[in-house]
């Protein structure tokens, strides 16, 4: 029989602290930013904490809920960075608000995630576990190679699309470069603020607990835990993976509207293998199926070695390979199994004994 | 002309991807885990080919390569008995995490040791490049030895595999781990051997990589890698001819993408490649159908 | 009009014919026994018929309702649930939620309701728990309502499959050595059990079992398979006095 990963499960009880725990923090900091208590380096760290928590909590749904492994988080993020960027650039004029037309643009960005999602979850989403993370990953590469090699200009003649170089454009001389190639994003409005990133991701966790803990939820779940069982109750298996992998997509789309938002300029680069495995990191180390260890992962594994930037900085990534590695074999070893099994029943019969002889 | 030089050079590239598919397919098709990691042996590979032949001991290219697959083999088998052995009958989802925690360390203890600055890697070729229609076409000597190299090593995994006892264990571990068992094969001797035979041509892979593509760093491995195991499962996976077919096709699509349509886009080709395969024919060209048990 | 119908039905794996030949008609209400000696196709049936695996040859039908070739979601919704040998429940939800996966498909409100936590959320959610609730409670299990299902004892994780499966409210139950690793109490609390589900949920019955106290118990009609083809088929005790039978089951 194969020993199950164990996952935490979140209930509705369990909801509510994550809740809380996230308003008293954003209080604090709020308090501490208003009173000019943050250094620089701390002001620049809140809009991209809080884009890394939403994408842990987003990609926990997929690892942690349905039980398969994406490596695409970058990508669906980069689809959105790039979507809700263009977004905004061409409906500045037209959509002045910054509070009605950065959510559109976040929108915006997730659906285009989501879509990106299900056109890649379809062929792969019934192929085994592996190939869906080799799959996702090939993804992300993809997406990432195609923006960073992309050239849209707009001039009086309309768009401008190349693949190859900025002067392959044509365009009138006072024509607006919105994607230049592998240098990527132009022109998009700092809409960001660490206020609109907090909403985001207290909605994010709203919407991840609720989902869980629905219908949905433990259709998805019975799927993780037991695929074939779950078939013979009438649970269509591909629907139900679709939603989870369409519901993470969109959330890495929102969080790369939020992300492109925070700067006038970002490169496709950005969005690489590397920032998919660290939010992998982030899932994996918070607790695999808990959403609030994924917050809080993502804010201490960010922050920590910014804090303590130079002496462990060099070393942060093979520390985090290192815990990442013993933690997996700790929690679904065999022989950690058995020897938590052996602790936890000599303990619990202690634990009787001296009860009974309070008593 | 420009169209077969091209071609040459895809299946030279090809060639190489076989010889890393090899591992992957061996390890899938044996302790039926994909082996996040073997992409970054690769490189580590390539760094000991590095140290040994110009960095520090300035030995003859043979020898260095042979040593940089005394390293890597110890290196797999260190792996696979730290990490992966405690995961026997854990899920594929703890397998693959921790299998992406080898490559991620690995890629990180190599930052730390090297530095992120890439080394120039002096190649471990000296065959003269072989000259074609009046010197039209030049096959470099990287890339007749690299295809050299690979037929050999299919021929030889291939005999090894059909002639020895450990080669007919390995195909019984692979088709059922609990049957060979008890015909009293040690399975976990056979998975070790696998990772040790996978780990051991990933420097030769890396060796012979490195040589055409002479820039070595932290991440060498890693695109390599991912491409090699598209090559397996285009080939099918758990297949050795497979592995040489799939490797070649998916050297030559790569060098053809880049030459006619984008060198930005030859990496996406190759990886929408995969997405096409998986979506029409997951077992890829000679793969096995496999029936799940319930 | 029977409400199960099997022709002919077969597989094949790879030039081994599993089953070969089988036919079956259940009248609605009856409680069938499927015996055989270990590897003889039991479980292969049943695997046929809940479309785990498509068949080679033959077809099956459930009233009147040609199912061959559908997906094993669908066979669930058209009216066959299971069990298996193998206990399959969702280890990491409790019992509780097992049962409330069951009742998936007979009481909905969509992913958007639960996400905005809509009205019909709580109406339906609320439906469920009571539902679940008087399942469980059949097979007195609604104490451990909120145990992990995974740490249930064995004889009540049995149990739990099986008010999972009823929960999917199906016309046809298959159970897949139902009695397996139980005492003969237990064995004897089970029968009456299985009776009393299918009076009380107009279930018709179809079991795989060793235990023969058990299929003779309960069982009014009986088929033996042997080596995937049918040896005998009829009235339990006659079927059990067979020399062809007696001969399989003790191997000469």
């Amino acid at each position: 029989m194969l020993k199950k990963l164990k996952f935490k499960k979140p209930d509705t009880k369990n909801s509510f602290v994550t809740y809380g725990l996230l308003l008293v923090t954003f209080a604090i900091v709020k308090i501490l930013f208003e009173a000019g208590k943050l250094s620089y380096m701390i002001k620049d760290l809140l809009v991209p904490l809080c884009v890394y928590a939403i994408l842990a909590v987003s990609l926990n749904l997929t690892v942690g809920i349905l039980g398969e492994l994406s490596l695409g988080q970058a990508g669906f993020m980069c689809v959105g960075a790039y979507s809700g960027a263009l977004f905004s650039n061409l409906l500045e004029e037209a959509i002045p608000q910054v509070l009605i037309r950065f959510p559109l643009a976040m929108i915006v960005g997730g659906i285009c995630a989501a879509i990106f999602g299900i056109l890649i979850g379809i062929p792969v989403l019934r192929l085994r576990g592996d190939y869906l993370a080799i799959v996702t990953l090939a993804f992300g590469e993809i997406i990432k190679n195609i923006f960073a090699s992309v050239y849209l200009g707009l001039d009086a003649n309309g768009f401008h699309v190349s693949m190859k170089t900025a002067s392959d454009l044509n365009m009138d001389l006072d024509g607006e470069m919105l994607i230049n190639g592998a240098l990527g994003l132009n022109g998009t409005p700092r809409d960001s603020n660490f206020t609109i990133a907090f909403i985001v991701l207290f909605i994010t966790t709203i919407v991840a607990y609720n989902f869980v803990n629905s219908r949905t939820g433990r259709a998805v779940m019975s799927i993780r835990d037991n695929r074939i069982a779950s078939e013979s109750v009438g649970i269509n298996v591909t629907k139900y993976k679709l939603i989870t992998f369409a519901l993470t997509a969109f959330f890495a789309g929102v969080a790369g509207s939020l992300y492109s938002h925070n700067f006038s300029t970002l490169q496709a680069s950005k969005f690489d293998y590397n920032l998919s495995i660290l939010v992998l990191v982030f899932v994996v180390l918070g607790g695999i199926g808990s959403i609030r260890g994924s917050i809080v992962a993502s804010i201490l594994l960010t922050l920590i070695p910014e804090l303590l930037r130079g002496s462990i900085g060099k070393y942060r990534m093979l520390i985090y390979a290192v815990i990442l590695i013993v933690m997996m074999i700790v929690n679904n070893g065999d022989y950690f199994i058995n020897l938590k099994e052996k602790i936890s029943v000599k303990f619990s019969s202690k634990f009787k004994k001296t009860k009974k002889e309070v008593v | 002309m420009g169209f077969l030089s091209n071609l040459i050079n895809g299946i030279s590239l090809g060639s190489i991807y076989a010889v890393i598919a090899l591992g992957y397919t061996m390890v899938y098709g044996i302790a039926k885990m994909l082996n996040f990691a073997h992409g970054d042996v690769i490189m580590i590979g390539g760094y000991f080919v590095y140290l040994s032949s110009s960095k520090l001991l300035h030995l003859p290219p043979v020898l260095s390569v042979l040593i940089a697959m005394v390293a890597c083999t110890i290196l797999g088998i260190t792996i696979e008995k730290i990490a992966y052995k405690p995961l026997r009958k854990a899920t594929s989802l703890a397998v693959l995490i921790t299998a992406i925690g080898v490559s991620y360390f690995l890629q990180n203890i190599a930052l730390v040791i090297f530095g992120a600055n890439p080394v120039t890697f002096t190649s471990v070729v000296s065959i003269p490049a072989i000259k074609l229609f009046d010197g039209q076409i030049v096959i470099s000597g990287e890339t007749s030895v690299a295809i050299v190299v690979s037929i050999l090593v299919v021929i030889g995994l291939s005999l090894f595999i059909k002639k020895t006892k450990t080669g007919k264990a390995m195909l019984a571990v692979s088709e059922d781990k609990g049957a060979a068992q008890l015909m009293g094969i040690n399975v976990n001797k056979t998975i070790s051997i696998t990772f040790a035979i996978g780990s051991a041509l990933a420097a030769i892979a890396g060796a012979l990589y490195c040589s055409a593509y002479p820039i070595l760093q932290n991440t060498t491995g890693a695109m390599p890698g991912i491409k090699a195991f598209t090559a397996a499962v285009f080939g099918g996976i758990g297949s050795i001819p497979g592995a040489m077919i799939g490797g070649i096709l998916i050297g030559v699509i790569e060098i053809l993408g880049r030459a006619y349509i984008s060198t930005q886009l030859a990496d996406a080709i190759v990886f929408a490649v995969l997405i096409l395969i998986l979506m029409f024919k997951p077992t890829g060209i000679l793969g096995k159908k496999m029936v799940e048990k319930v | 009009m029977a409400l199960l119908e099997v022709k002919n039905l077969g597989i094949t794996f790879g030039g081994l014919k599993a089953v070969d030949n089988f036919n079956l008609t259940l009248e609605k209400g009856a409680l069938y026994g499927l015996i055989g000696p270990n590897g003889a196709g039991k479980t292969t049936v049943f695997n046929l018929l809940t479309g785990v695996y498509k068949p080679t040859t033959g077809t099956f039908l459930l009233d009147g309702k040609e199912l061959k070739g559908k997906k094993p979601a669908d066979i669930n919704k058209a009216g066959i649930a299971r069990t298996f040998q193998n206990i399959r429940l969702f280890k990491n939800l409790s019992v509780l939620e097992n049962v409330k996966v069951g009742l998936h498909n007979g009481m909905k409100y969509s992913t958007v309701a639960g996400i905005f936590r809509l009205p019909s959320f709580f109406k339906t959610e609320k439906k469920m728990d009571e539902k679940a609730l008087e399942l469980l409670k059949v097979f007195e299990l609604d104490e451990s309502a909120d145990t992990l299902a995974s740490n249930l004892p064995y004889g009540k994780q049995r149990k739990l499959e099986i008010a999972r499966a009823i929960a999917t409210n199906p016309k046809l139950l298959l159970l897949d050595e139902p009695a397996a690793g139980m005492n003969p109490n237990e064995t004897n609390e089970l029968m009456e059990t299985i009776r009393f589900v299918r009076d009380h949920f107009d279930l018709t019955v179809l079991v795989i079992e060793h235990d023969m106290s058990l299929v003779s118990g309960i069982c009014e009609e009986i088929t033996v398979l042997n080596f995937g083809t049918e040896l005998a088929k009829g009235k339990t005790d006659e079927v059990l006095k067979n020399p062809e039978v007696v001969k399989a089951y003790l191997g000469q």
